[in-house]
């Protein structure tokens, strides 16, 4: 087992260090640079920018070098300062001006995806062991909807009802006073208060592909010849639901993680826009508008480093939990 | 209450909302109703009954379904004396498995009782028999019977065991549910069941998971779960079906040695007549939902009465047939092949008629498998190891051996889908000879028209996507023979060729059942004029009578169309019907090979010895001797006797013993010749 996870450990880091050169390239692959950019801006506003400021960029970052070079002095960076470079429109390392958002982001995710899975679960076991039943037509309907609606859509709505119920402004993630004070007590209820919308508006379509998927799964296990084997057991019904169909059904739920964490990370962005969160979001959308390249880069990054472990951590689990992974063998026959 | 039976609740197999009710009625019924069972089934006294253990009355079972209902069973009697075996005999869809399935309660969600009574009589207490019929199927009393005094044992150990637990909690389980027992004694409960079914090392068993037993170690498993409580009766439904005979035979020993030990009762549902001729001395015999006809195991095989049961004892193939005998399906089928005859003939002129058609030497094949799933580790298995024999024009070689003894692998070498290792395959179309393993690129496309196969299972073959006019005209598409008009006429002479009607070439394989099907797929493999098909366990997913058709097509289509076979199949008496000559095989080695009488009459090698015991045959008068059963030796190499044990170091080879009797031994063993 240790040998195993240290095997998959190895085998990050060249999967990593193929991301990061992909991500590299299509952040460079729009035509200009940051520096273009920002000349054209000053030129948009009548000014010149000063040359001084310019060669100061070209010589710390590489610009108007090959691509590979500027790659390997971000990589240079990275893996042996621990420096993911610097945000040209904050001017700010970039470790920096993520830090904050990045706990929130991790933050504002997590109660997502468990919300996610609390809501999901009961829904999607009640849907398959009672098919077709009233219950069942309703919650698929309800369901449906919630896949089909577009998140930010359900932002804009649930933050329309809110300012016309009470008055209240929902947007954000704590409230105006405490935005720029450092954490507090105070801060952290704030922030417990404004959650809610966000992981519902979130967690809405993840919410619903998740009851559509347990339901499959264990409509499949359900008919199974071991489940009639229980029975015929003498198991009570519902115990012998939990002990076997369920517990099978779970499997492809724990593959899931992988996925669904960068999905909801990702997914949010326009959510976090929408609802004006302070995420990493908003900011990745603006580093990527505005090609700061570092900024955008080190997200990107971030993101796939999320996966990979996201996909590691699902893996185990399944290890863990389907002896028939942990053991090996075929399974069939 | 029946009303309330035949509602809603029973609509769902698994229905947490009956398990509710349940729950409630397990309160009404002061606690538990299964922990006052002391915990050792032993200790409990069973009184001698007067009448029957169980008797089913009149029994109807209907289905709802999208287009109305149906029903499945119609009226059904028959009775399971205390001790007894009786045994359930039918084709699929007879409605033998849906009376089972209502004796335990668990009827799929469709289905529900809606008339007469299934009276059980427990000799463990001296209440008055409780109709299971009456009872809530998921009620406390039902539960307690079933698996506590009425236990089933399914067809496929694999499916019927979860593979997420191990075998210990699976049994372990039953005897939480019905007897009062500590942890402590719930393990040794389960080791104890888990050495008297058979296993080894009982310890080491009770932390195994189903995946990493063998066919028969888990259908033991599944016994040991369905007898741990000491049931009063077994319904065992088609046990040994998906095993291979000479495991088949070992389960039908143990499960005899059981029943006597616990004195149970046992109800067997099969449709293989030899089973039944070695296990039961009642037997009833159902079709169409109805009891076709009923009694005693010699009135059933020496007076059948009743058409249907008559048809069905033909239909069987036996080893006592005379030569050229033929089976007589109940529904014979018409085959019309004289107009592809001319076109085979066409095909294929032959220069040296007697030259062997497929000559294959030193085949051998090596897989690596990898074991520890996670851990990387591989064990070489040597899958066929020094294959040799020829295939005369016209004939049908048999090919018999266990599952894993290589035979589908080395089939699957002959047609190009796997690479040996080493060895030389070699057809003579009838001008020339064709070095198969050689041969790529257009010749390789070339050469398969020659040679064709059909598969085991009709449903998974057939692309239920493609209309059966696509199916078959798929291979002359594909090798560009004839027009678009020329390629649907041959479709339907192909139809018309295994007896279907050629005005359903529109329709999809769904439409079809399993043997019509099968003729599908054997028109498939002949549209090509291919001179030597292989059929890898063409019948063994057949009920008996459709397999007698089957046969039957074969056999005609090979004498009309001048075809070669070979005949893959693990059932003797199948292979003694349709194969002229019989090759053995067992862990990848050819081990005897011989004309099909000589083989039977007089086998040499202590495995085909041993396999050819195992065999039940549906004769009462030739009866299986259980004594006599091989164990595991036998088809282990190194542990066969001398001159045959193989070590794997070699020194062996095949021995002529005369009139085409081969065996496999060492070089200095002297045999006398087989009569010719």
């Amino acid at each position: 087992m240790l040998d195993y996870i240290i095997r998959r450990l190895l085998v990050m880091v060249p999967t990593l260090l193929v991301i990061s050169m992909l991500v590299f390239v299509i952040i460079q692959l729009p035509p200009g640079d940051y520096l273009t950019t920002l000349v054209q801006e000053y030129q948009d506003r009548g000014e010149q920018i000063g040359e001084e400021v310019l060669a100061f960029y070209r010589d710390n970052y590489g610009f108007g070098e090959p691509m590979w070079k500027q790659y390997l002095l971000w990589m240079k960076g990275i893996l042996l300062e621990g420096n993911m470079g610097y945000s040209f429109a904050y001017e700010m390392p970039v470790s920096d001006v993520v830090g904050d958002r990045m706990f929130l982001t991790i933050l504002v995710s997590f109660v997502t995806i468990v919300f996610v899975y609390i809501v999901a679960f009961p829904i999607g076991v009640y849907s398959a062991v009672n098919q077709y039943s009233p219950g069942d037509y309703a919650l698929t309907f309800i369901g449906f909807i919630g896949l089909a609606t577009p998140n930010f859509l359900l932002a804009l709505v649930l933050m329309y009802l809110a300012n016309e119920w009470t008055g209240a402004s929902i947007g954000g993630l704590v409230d105006d006073h405490l935005r720029d004070a450092p954490m507090s007590w105070e801060k952290f209820v704030s922030v417990l208060q404004h959650l809610w919308v966000p992981v519902i508006v979130i967690g809405t379509s993840g919410t619903a592909g998740m009851i559509r998927r347990l339901r499959a799964n264990l409509l499949d296990e359900l008919h199974k010849q071991y489940v009639v084997t229980a029975l015929a057991k003498g198991v009570p019904p519902k115990k012998a639901l939990f002990k076997y169909p369920l517990r099978m059904a779970l499997n492809p739920f724990i593959a899931d993680i992988g996925n669904i964490l960068p999905e909801i990370i990702s997914g949010s962005a326009i959510v976090s826009i929408v609802l004006s969160l302070e995420t990493t979001g908003p900011m990745l959308l603006r580093a990527l508008e505005t090609q700061d390249m570092y900024l955008a880069g080190s997200f990107l990054m971030v993101l796939a480093l999320l996966t990979v472990v996201g996909n590691l951590v699902s893996d185990l689990a399944l290890a863990f939990l389907d002896p028939r992974i942990r053991l090996g063998a075929e399974a069939s026959k | 209450m029946r009303d309330e039976r035949s509602g809603e609740h029973s609509n769902h197999t698994i229905d947490v909302d009956a398990g509710v009710d349940a729950d409630v009625n397990a309160d009404v019924n002061a606690g538990a109703p299964m922990s006052d069972a002391p915990c050792s089934p032993i200790a409990i006294k069973e009184r001698t009954l007067s009448g029957d253990l169980l008797s089913v009355q009149d029994l109807r079972i209907g289905f709802k379904m999208m287009e109305g209902s149906l029903e499945a069973v119609k009226g059904v009697s028959f009775r399971v004396p205390q001790g007894g075996t009786v045994a359930l005999v039918g084709e699929s869809g007879s409605g033998k498995s849906v009376v089972s399935q209502a004796i335990m309660g668990i009827l799929p969600k469709a289905a529900s009782i809606t008339g007469g009574s299934i009276l059980f009589d427990d000799p463990r207490n001296d209440l008055p028999p409780i109709d299971i019929a009456a009872l809530d199927r998921h009620g406390p009393q039902m539960r307690a019977i079933r698996g506590g005094r009425i236990s089933i044992i399914f067809q496929e150990p694999m499916t019927a065991l979860s593979p997420l637990h191990t075998i210990g909690n699976q049994i372990g389980e039953a005897v939480e549910l019905h007897r009062n027992c500590g942890a402590a004694e719930v393990v040794d409960l389960t080791r104890d069941m888990l050495r008297m079914v058979g296993f080894p090392d009982p310890d080491r068993a009770l932390r195994t998971y189903p995946f990493e037993l063998s066919g028969g170690l888990r259908q033991r498993a599944m016994i040991a779960m369905a007898l741990v409580c000491h049931p009063a009766l077994l319904i065992a439904d088609e046990p040994t079906t998906a095993l291979d005979v000479t495991i088949q035979a070992q389960i039908l020993k143990l499960m005899r040695d059981l029943q006597q030990e616990l004195g149970m009762a046992v109800l067997m549902i099969t449709h293989d007549l030899g089973v039944v001729a070695n296990m039961a001395e009642e037997i009833v015999v159902m079709y169409h939902g109805e009891v076709m006809e009923h009694g005693t195991l010699d009135h059933i095989f020496r007076d059948p009465r009743h058409p249907y049961l008559k048809a069905l004892l033909k239909a069987v193939p036996r080893f006592d047939m005379a030569p050229g005998e033929r089976l007589v399906p109940i529904r014979e089928i018409e085959t019309k092949a004289e107009s592809l005859h001319a076109e085979a003939v066409a095909a294929h002129p032959v220069v040296e008629p007697e030259k062997p058609i497929l000559t294959v030497d030193g085949i051998r094949k090596t897989f690596s498998i990898r074991k520890g799933g996670l851990l990387k580790q591989s064990a070489p298995v040597r899958a066929v190891d020094d294959v040799g024999f020829t295939v005369k024009r016209g004939e049908c070689l048999g090919l018999v051996g266990e599952s894993g003894c290589g035979k589908t692998t080395l089939s699957k070498i002959l047609m190009r889908a796997l690479s040996p290792d080493a060895g030389r395959v070699s057809f003579y179309d009838g001008t020339r000879d064709i070095d198969v393993l050689a041969l790529d690129g257009d010749d390789l496309f070339e050469f398969r028209r020659t040679m064709q196969f059909i598969f085991q299972d009709p449903f998974s073959s057939l692309n239920p996507r493609m209309t059966v006019l696509d199916i078959l005209t798929e291979p002359l598409t594909i090798h560009g023979i004839g027009t678009m008009d020329e390629r649907k006429q041959k479709a339907a002479r192909l139809m018309d060729l295994v007896g279907l009607d050629m005005r359903h070439l529109k329709r999809y394989p769904h439409s079809f059942s399993g043997g019509q099907r099968q003729r599908i797929g054997i028109a498939r493999a002949l549209a090509l004029n291919p001179e030597l098909l292989i059929c890898d366990e063409p019948v063994s997913a057949l009920d008996v009578s459709i397999q007698a058709q089957i046969l039957n097509l074969l056999k005609d289509l090979q004498r009309d169309l001048g075809l070669t076979y070979i005949f893959i199949s693990h059932n003797l008496a199948v292979v003694d019907y349709i194969a002229d000559r019989i090759a053995v095989m067992c862990r990848g080695r050819l081990v005897e090979l011989a004309p099909s009488e000589l083989l039977f009459q007089n086998p040499r090698h202590p495995y085909t010895q041993g396999l050819l015991r195992a065999v039940p045959d549906p004769n009462p008068d030739n009866a299986l001797d259980f004594a006599q059963l091989m164990d595991d030796k036998a088809s282990s190499p190194d542990r066969w006797p001398a001159p045959f044990t193989d070590d794997g170091t070699g020194g062996l080879i095949f021995h002529d013993l005369g009139g085409g009797h081969y065996v496999r031994a060492m070089a200095d063993a002297r045999f006398e010749r087989s009569a010719a």
